[in-house]
């Protein structure tokens, strides 16, 4: 298993268990009277799941098992895939800190974040579309 | 890679693309509003990337990895079949919501999913077996 995908695979495991960590609060937060500020984690939680988690591990493995690019570079070119781990992570974490102190304070600056998190993550999506694409082909 | 495979994971990355666009526009507006008409995109996010995305790669990669009959992968009808129903599916019930269409749409559009994942289960279930059972089926 190359090392990058090793990097994406344990990276989803430890947003698959931070999300579910942030379910058991969204669950707990009646029982226990949390705060409010956990109520709005909600899409925080499904982010972590579904960017964090299922996205990240598929991006991963597909590095790994995906047809050749070619000969000489038969998963691409390995800097734009870490390009792509540091722009994804880099947008998530940036959304799972924004969101939250957003919906709590509506300082500005969380807005500009949370505007920096989304292109982060849509830069990083459009990079593994373009980047993944020529290797998803017949015989 | 076969070429229900090719179609199935392309189909799949162009959803990621846009459902992406669509994620990033809302988490755009939801920092730095700029109309409130953007929310109508959720419905439509959401399908792509459940649906579109990640349930359409993995039926892509399940055509392309299931155990064989030898060479033979069984019918393929089935496949496009599934591919043109789970498509179309996702597009009625992504845009419904977005276009603020008739319910019935949506249910129509539900109604072509399930015929989809139909489709595609019974082409895969006899595929589901041990590798031994290659040669028992071929007879």
């Amino acid at each position: 298993m190359p090392f990058l995908t090793r990097l994406f695979v344990k990276t989803a495991l430890i947003y698959f268990v931070a999300a579910l960590l942030v379910g058991v609060l969204l669950a707990a937060r009646p029982v226990l009277g949390l705060s409010g500020v956990v109520a709005g984690l909600t899409p925080v939680y499904f982010h972590l799941l579904m960017v964090g988690w299922l996205t990240q591990l598929i991006l991963g493995v597909a590095h790994w098992m995906f047809p050749r690019f070619s000969r000489e570079a038969p998963r691409g070119r390995d800097w734009i895939t870490w390009t792509i781990f540091g722009l994804l992570n880099a947008g998530l974490l940036l959304r799972v800190f924004a969101e939250p102190a957003l919906n709590s304070s509506g300082a500005h600056m969380w807005g500009w974040l949370l505007v920096l998190a989304a292109l982060l993550q849509w830069v990083a999506g459009m990079a593994f579309v373009v980047h993944l694409w020529p290797r998803v082909r017949g015989h | 890679m076969p070429r229900p495979s090719v179609w199935l994971i392309r189909s799949a990355l162009i959803h990621l693309a846009l459902g992406f666009t669509f994620g990033g526009l809302l988490l755009w507006n939801k920092g730095m509003p700029i109309h409130p008409l953007l929310w109508r995109l959720l419905p439509a996010h959401m399908e792509f990337l459940l649906i579109g995305w990640t349930v359409q790669l993995a039926m892509g990669v399940g055509y392309w990895i299931m155990p064989r009959f030898y060479a033979y992968r069984g019918d393929v009808r089935p496949v496009w079949l599934a591919f043109v129903l789970l498509n179309g599916g996702v597009w009625l019930v992504g845009m419904s919501g977005t276009l603020a269409a008739p319910s019935w749409v949506i249910l129509a559009g539900r109604a072509c999913e399930l015929g989809a994942a139909a489709a595609f289960a019974a082409h895969t279930w006899p595929r589901v077996k041990p590798m031994a059972l290659a040669a028992t089926h071929r007879q």
